[in-house]
């Protein structure tokens, strides 16, 4: 029996569905493979703006086992944007502090708490079914508002079948098979995505030759909410080893167990039980909650966006887990992708809208690539010299702060800023380079809360002590100014203005920003939008 | 730029003390010494271009 097979919680229980004896077909906007993450996130965020979607999973719910477990805060600013941060956050445990030891040395701590004025922290620990469950719980919300969104349980994508202008979908249920068309299918079905073998589409990148061994042990002892590091730990349950924890005094471990290991025997909890003894002392009381030996791969696929199929997290690129950039990064592929997508079907921008979605989430995959295989080389050296460099850097890292930038047990996940992305317009030189054009905006408190949190469904129009009209209107889109000001407010100021007394800025749906001005100029403003939606 | 024209007062002296730095290190920890020399130089350094041309010269060897 496999992980997937045992569900943390059954959301979503098969029942038959009048399509099954439908015929022709019934046919479907969009239809999301995979009720993982990145499925329900794309799910609720389309139907949550009145697109219909049909969400397809071969199960009933989440699987067991934590898997994901690091949630970002970008992570938590776009679930905020759909309903589903405010139960993640109460639920997962915020943590701020890092140790990183070598043997049995503490080199040196460091402190991820985020400059003040932002609605959310920098990191939460939570659970992966928990975080499946909570936007599963925004969805039945938003379904009970009325959005169009269907989620399917034991529905089985069998074969995949481009058709022109939509594609055809086989679905295998207990009750037999049938067909659904698709005019667009999202992919999101995970790192060995049976969409993507259907297609014959290759997955190309490194394997590295590592196993890792995940106990996530149930205790009430009492160490700190900080994530703990050890490289060449002096209990030597492994090459490298990881203390975090997690809500409801679980706590993740993991211990790096090199190449050539015997899978099954590591997994008998006589085994395991050994390792986290040495680990944790011996008078500590603890239970196995769940245990799994993963070995890691970063690949990703040379194209996201097989005409009118679109592949979006595991399923288009898999990362190593150190950096806690799989989920996350998944999540922002959903959030560039929706509005996107949306656009297109109500004909409002054209269909190569979405290979912005294509070129924005590479440049985003690769950056995640970049740090994941940077943060593995130093924790698996993979020649002699290279250890010896590695173990250089930590001689010098307990008392030499230069040497501790180069210590890597994983760079956490921070947003990709699109520079160059074909969307984007004008830039002020006088202003901020974090919010240029491309970059997700910096939340900041404003009078009436939290700034992420007044901008609206759509694209909007922030003026900062600046003039403009209440709406805007250009290219089929209608949406409101959002007006601010930066006096008394030196978090808006430092992160919008910069040097300039006055700024204007185009924000996508996604809150990533498309273009900034001085003052407002509606032709200007039109251009840019016409630029941010592939319509110029 | 990195300078490889002659810029050790005392060249002798110089060479003498970095093998002085190794007497009674096994051959694991003068690897390791040596590991530790590279990152402090390269910290002083800190110009990434400098230390590109370093890193090129030392593995393809002067004159390539």
């Amino acid at each position: 029996m496999t992980d997937r097979d045992q569900q943390a919680f059954r959301l979503y229980p098969y029942a038959r569905s009048p399509d099954q004896d439908r015929m022709p077909p019934a046919r479907h906007p969009v239809v999301v493979a995979g009720a993982g993450p990145v499925g329900l996130a794309v799910a609720l965020d389309l139907g949550r703006q009145g697109i219909p979607v049909l969400l397809l999973d071969e199960s009933e719910g989440p699987g067991i086992g934590s898997r994901a477990l690091c949630f970002a805060k970008r992570t938590l600013e776009i679930c905020d944007r759909l309903g589903a941060a405010k139960a993640m956050v109460a639920k997962g445990v915020e943590w701020n502090l890092g140790k990183v030891f070598h043997d049995d040395r503490l080199l040196y701590e460091f402190n991820l708490l985020p400059e003040s004025g932002h609605a959310f922290p920098a990191f939460i620990n939570l659970q992966q079914p928990w975080f499946e469950k909570f936007l599963h719980d925004a969805i039945r919300a938003a379904q009970a508002d009325g959005a169009p969104i269907r989620i399917r349980g034991r529905n089985r994508v069998e074969a995949v079948t481009p058709a022109g202008d939509h594609v055809s979908v086989e679905i295998s249920t207990p009750d037999g098979p049938y067909h659904v068309e698709a005019d667009w299918l999202i992919a999101c079905d995970g790192a060995r995505s049976p969409v993507r073998h259907m297609l014959g589409l290759g997955f190309e990148g490194r394997v590295f030759e590592d196993n890792f061994l995940i106990a996530d042990v149930r205790m009430k002892g009492d160490f700190p909410t900080e994530r703990w590091f050890w490289f060449e730990p002096h209990f030597k349950s492994g090459d490298s080893a990881l203390l975090h924890r997690q809500p409801d005094d679980i706590w993740r471990i993991d211990f790096q167990l090199g190449w050539n290991i015997d899978r099954d025997k590591e997994l008998e909890p006589a085994n395991i039980r050994a390792r986290v003894d040495a680990m944790l002392g011996p008078d500590v009381d603890y239970e196995l909650d769940w245990c799994s030996i993963y070995t890691f791969q970063c690949r990703r696929m040379e194209k996201f966006r097989h005409d009118r199929v679109i592949f979006a997290g595991d399923s288009a690129h898999q990362l190593s887990p150190f950096g806690a950039r799989g989920a996350n990064s998944g999540i922002q592929d959903a959030d560039n992708l929706c509005w996107k997508l949306k656009l297109v079907l109500e004909g409002i921008a054209p269909e190569t809208l979405l290979d912005s979605y294509e070129a924005e989430r590479i440049q985003a995959a690769d950056e995640n690539i970049l740090h994941s295989t940077r943060s593995t080389d130093f924790i698996t050296p993979k020649s002699s010299v290279s250890r010896l460099f590695r173990n250089a850097v930590l001689d010098l890292a307990e008392h030499l702060p230069f040497a501790r930038g180069m210590v890597n047990s994983g760079r956490l996940s921070t947003p990709c800023i699109h520079d160059g992305s074909a969307l984007n317009g004008p830039d002020h030189p006088a202003m901020p380079p974090r919010s240029r054009p491309g970059s997700p905006c910096p939340d900041a408190p404003v009078e009436t809360g939290w700034l992420l949190r007044q901008l609206g469904p759509g694209f909007t129009l922030m003026t900062i002590d600046a003039d403009a009209p209440e709406t805007l209107s250009a290219h089929g889109l209608t949406f409101a100014r959002l007006a601010l000001t930066a006096r008394d407010n030196e978090a808006l100021r430092e992160r919008y203005l910069g040097e300039a007394a006055s700024a204007v800025y185009l924000i996508r749906p996604d809150r990533h920003i498309a273009a900034r001005w001085k003052s407002f100029d509606e032709s200007a403003i039109g251009a840019a939008l016409a630029r941010a939606i592939a319509r110029e | 730029m990195l300078n490889t024209d002659p810029n050790l007062p005392d060249p002798d002296e110089a060479y003498a003390r970095l093998i002085a730095a190794h007497d009674g290190l096994s051959e694991a920890e003068s690897h390791a010494m040596n590991a530790r020399l590279v990152l402090i130089l390269m910290n002083h350094i800190g110009d990434r271009a400098v230390l590109d041309e370093a890193l090129r010269l030392a593995r393809e060897g002067p004159g390539n």
